[in-house]
């Protein structure tokens, strides 16, 4: 009997979907492999590929199994084919065909549609761990570096993920697509990355922290939906890949909320109540409060265009099609397709940005974007308590989703935070109250100095409540020169 | 009892939580639910299947209180941080070692001679606690069963080892599990729950098997033990736990352990010594056994003990009753060993520990106290830090 829930490490390939019978499949991913190593070792994490890292591998996807602690280094880890144990009965839960059985093969009428759905999510995988190689120079303590490695070796699980899916179940355009994920850069002028927030630089700590919080709950709402998919196989693989997505919202939110903590007490102990006194603040050695409502606005926005159009016929044919649904979809009281309803999209219409009502199938991704504000809303509102505990006035805000957009409705206008519309010219000279600036760049940049021992951090950051795996504060995350 | 009206409430960290919902995803029952401030767990419905507790990324889930008053839904939901622990008295002291009050009475009985709150060793990993229970117990299927003590040695100590199977059991040295005898009492009640020590290490006695070994001793008349000395290759028996959330093995190389035992106290250490060897092998804290029989026929792992090299384990076997030699107990040999004794208690590294029968408490109790007179220390003011460190432990039965 095979194995299900336990993963099988006699393969190269750790995996818990029978491998080591499935010869094809086995050789093509180890053909793969070589490959994805030269990838890692070339783009993964700078100058720590030989550190010990103390890492949580899956050791099964039952629950009690899955977090696997130990030093590991990064190039030895156990990347591996991890999906979610298969629902006896499980069906299409949406779309035209709402009711029949799930799909464990491609509907050949729906190849091309679910390639590319796979090969866009997989792309963002890679990209990530692209973006966030050289942070590893500057982590603000042991604590951090171990937990921006924890999330680039989970990415690049993820991408395992995917690929397994294109070598198992698309054949020979499957495996170039595979080599094609391991071809492109982010950033790269030539073959860059195929999403634009998957193309910008991650420069700094702070930003890794914003990446973590907007960019990856982008992911994570992608991922929810794609775990509806009827096809059962790609359901299956997101439903554990959330899992692992946790960890990288929890990465975000505390590093972000941890940032905003340490400033308030450099606030308090100096005696200063006016967060807009920035200079001042600064030369405390912490990040002033409207500099990381900058980076918020920024992160925000580039997070947004993740989404596509508003109005998409794409997204009504993948949900018709039972590949991809709502944010979960099965706890939404409707008749799950979607045929005669509508739903309210923000539009600019006589210059002005009004409601209307558009065809609920086309305005999918517009459903999904309102889920996404709604998630991150909750997570500021932690930030924002984090200030009001410290006596500190601020309050954080997401901007308004008209600012600063290049991609749908918005991507033609000026919209401030709060929405209102202003001309190029106001633009030009106000955008850098709202988005950060080369200066503030170049502070936050001169912030980051690594800090290597442990139990110790950054001037700028404060510790965590509790450590990884229940560990003590000076628990050695990274053993550097292991 | 006064801990029957007790319960232990499983609540979720606020400040922590980052309302991802892989704890509502992943809990079976449905007792976890959310509003839009906090996740919380409905004291109703949980019971402590643990599921939730490994794919929580934040820690959060994974706090419980000894209340007289469960917490309601609309309590947590009001929450913004956890309250804190009621003041009950000693009646909700320390770690949350089991979660069901037949095991915790156990091993508050065997902590005792501790003499204050037992507390885990700073490095130790984390344990998992109570994954099976009375009303849920994991069914192990025994893989070896085997004696021993000598063929002409007067008691029968047996290396049994359970094979889980697919069940998931995360098991840490020094933690026990509970065995559920079939039956019931003259009185129709079913049998107590007895603890035995897990004798190998977290990855197994064999190395990524899921099975682990015990060291059960067969005492005359005794319920459980006469039941797992006689089960056969191939037999299933109903486990519960693990549990023990103090004694523990510290995971730093660095750190040094001294392990004192009689008997089947042995067990933990068998475990300590295995993970070393296996995990830590250049590791630079030193192990030290004290272990005390009457005879060698009767010293569980005697041929075993005899091939683990000195530079891994040094050691001094102790034998009350070898006919023509004096009587020495585990005490003569701390005595005897004092200057590296004394070295070691001064070196914050490291970590005591005493396993085996409570007789053996006040002769060791003593003998470390003559050590430290020796060395200008004073025992027991270094007995209370390490213990509130996480450095000293006892097991006793």
């Amino acid at each position: 009997m095979i194995d299900l829930m336990n993963v099988d490490y006699t393969t190269k390939i750790p995996n818990n979907v029978d491998l080591a019978s499935d010869r094809q499949v086995l050789k093509a991913l180890e053909g793969w492999h070589p490959g994805y190593l030269d990838w890692w070792n070339d783009m993964g994490p700078e100058g720590f590929q030989e550190s010990l890292v103390y890492l949580r591998t899956a050791v099964s996807v039952d629950p009690k199994g899955w977090a696997k602690f130990d030093y590991v280094r990064m190039p030895e880890y156990r990347w591996g084919v991890l999906l979610a144990p298969q629902e006896e009965g499980r069906k299409v839960n949406f779309g035209e065909h709402l009711g029949e059985p799930a799909w464990q093969e491609v509907p050949g009428e729906y190849r091309a549609m679910l390639r590319r759905l796979i090969v866009i999510q997989g792309d963002t995988e890679p990209a990530s761990v692209e973006q966030q190689r050289h942070l590893g120079k500057t982590a603000p303590s042991l604590y951090d570096m171990r937990n921006l490695f924890q999330v680039n070796v989970e990415e690049g699980r993820h991408l395992w993920a995917m690929v397994y899916l294109l070598q198992k179940y698309f054949g020979r355009d499957g495996r170039e697509e595979a080599d094609d994920l391991l071809r492109r850069r982010s950033g790269d002028e030539d073959a860059p990355r195929m999403l634009g927030a998957f193309n910008e630089a991650t420069p700094d700590w702070l930003s890794f922290f914003m990446f973590t919080f907007f960019t990856d709950r982008d992911g994570k709402m992608q991922l929810e939906s794609l775990a509806q998919s009827g096809f059962d196989p790609l359901s299956r693989t997101c439903r554990f890949m959330l899992t692992e997505e946790a960890h990288h919202m929890f990465v975000g939110e505390t590093g972000v909320g941890r940032t905003i903590q340490r400033t308030c007490e450099a606030m308090l102990a100096a005696g200063i109540e006016d967060p807009s006194e920035t200079a001042k603040i600064r030369a405390l050695g912490v990040i002033d409060l409207p500099t990381i409502q900058k980076k918020m606005n920024l992160h925000f926005s580039l997070s947004l265009d993740l989404f596509g159009s508003e109005v998409s016929t794409n997204a009504a044919n993948f949900y018709n099609a039972g590949m991809k649904g709502r944010f979960q979809e099965t706890k939404i009281d409707d008749d799950h397709r979607l045929t005669r309803d509508t739903y309210a999209v923000m539009k600019m219409i006589d210059g002005r940005l009004q409601l209307v009502q558009e065809p609920a199938l086309t305005a999918l991704n517009m459903r999904l974007r309102d889920d996404y504000v709604v998630d991150c809303a909750k997570g500021v509102e932690r930030w924002n308590k984090i200030i009001e505990k410290t006596g500190v006035r601020f309050r954080l805000e997401l901007p308004h989703v008209a600012f600063h957009r290049q991609i749908g409705e918005f991507k033609n206008i000026n919209a401030t935070p709060k929405g209102v519309l202003v001309d190029d010219a106001t633009w030009q000279n106000t955008h850098d109250q709202y988005l950060p600036s080369t200066v503030d760049g170049d502070f936050i940049a001169a912030l980051m100095q690594p800090v290597a021992e442990t139990g110790q951090f950054a001037s700028w950051i404060a510790a965590p409540k509790v450590g990884i795996d229940n560990k003590p504060g000076d628990f050695e995350y990274v053993k550097i020169a292991a | 009892m006064a801990t029957a009206t007790l319960i232990k409430q499983h609540v979720i960290d606020p400040e922590i939580c980052i309302r991802c919902n892989t704890c509502e995803e992943t809990c079976p029952i449905d007792a976890v639910t959310h509003d839009d401030n906090n996740y919380v767990v409905n004291a109703e419905i949980c019971n402590y299947c643990m599921d939730c507790i490994a794919p929580c990324p934040t820690g959060a889930i994974d706090n419980w209180r000894v209340v007289e008053q469960a917490y309601t839904l609309d309590e947590q939901f009001s929450w913004g941080e956890l309250p804190a622990q009621e003041e009950l008295g000693e009646r909700a002291d320390g770690a949350i070692e089991a979660l069901e009050d037949e095991v915790s009475a156990l091993l508050e009985e065997a902590r005792r001679g501790l003499g204050g709150k037992p507390v885990a060793p700073s490095s130790a990993s984390k344990p998992t606690v109570n994954l099976y229970n009375r009303g849920k117990p994991a069914r192990a299927t025994v893989v070896g069963n085997y004696r021993l003590t000598a063929p002409d040695g007067e008691t029968d100590v047996r290396h049994i080892i359970l094979d889980l199977g697919q069940l998931p059991f995360a098991v840490l040295e020094g933690q026990s599990i509970g065995i559920v005898p079939p039956g019931a009492t003259g009185a129709g009640e079913p049998h107590a729950i007895r603890l035995y020590s897990i004798a190998s290490p977290r990855d197994g006695e064999k190395p990524n098997a899921n099975n682990l070994a015990l060291t059960v001793k067969r005492e005359p008349g005794g319920v459980c033990s006469n039941f797992l000395c006689d089960l056969p290759k191939g037999a299933g028996v109903e486990v519960t736990g693990p549990f023990g959330a103090t004694f523990l093995m510290p995971n730093d190389p660095a750190a040094h352990i001294v392990m004192i035992c009689t008997g089947t106290g042995s067990a933990p250490f068998r475990g300590f010594t295995e993970r070393r060897r296996r995990a830590m092998p250049q590791a630079a804290g030193e192990l030290l056994l004290f272990f005390g029989a009457r005879r060698p026929q009767e010293l569980p792992y005697f041929g075993p003990l005899q091939k683990v090299p000195e530079s891994l384990l040094a050691r001094h076997l102790c034998f009350s009753r070898i006919p023509g030699e004096p009587r020495t107990y585990v005490q003569d040999k701390i005595r005897a060993d004092a200057e590296r004794i004394a070295r070691l208690l001064r070196d914050p590294h490291t970590h005591v520990y005493l396993c085996g029968l409570k007789a053996m408490e006040s002769g060791v109790d003593e003998a470390f106290a003559d050590v430290c007179r020796g060395a200008a220390l004073d025992w027991a003011v270094l007995k209370a830090d390490m213990r509130g460190g996480g450095r000293y432990h006892v097991e006793t039965y």
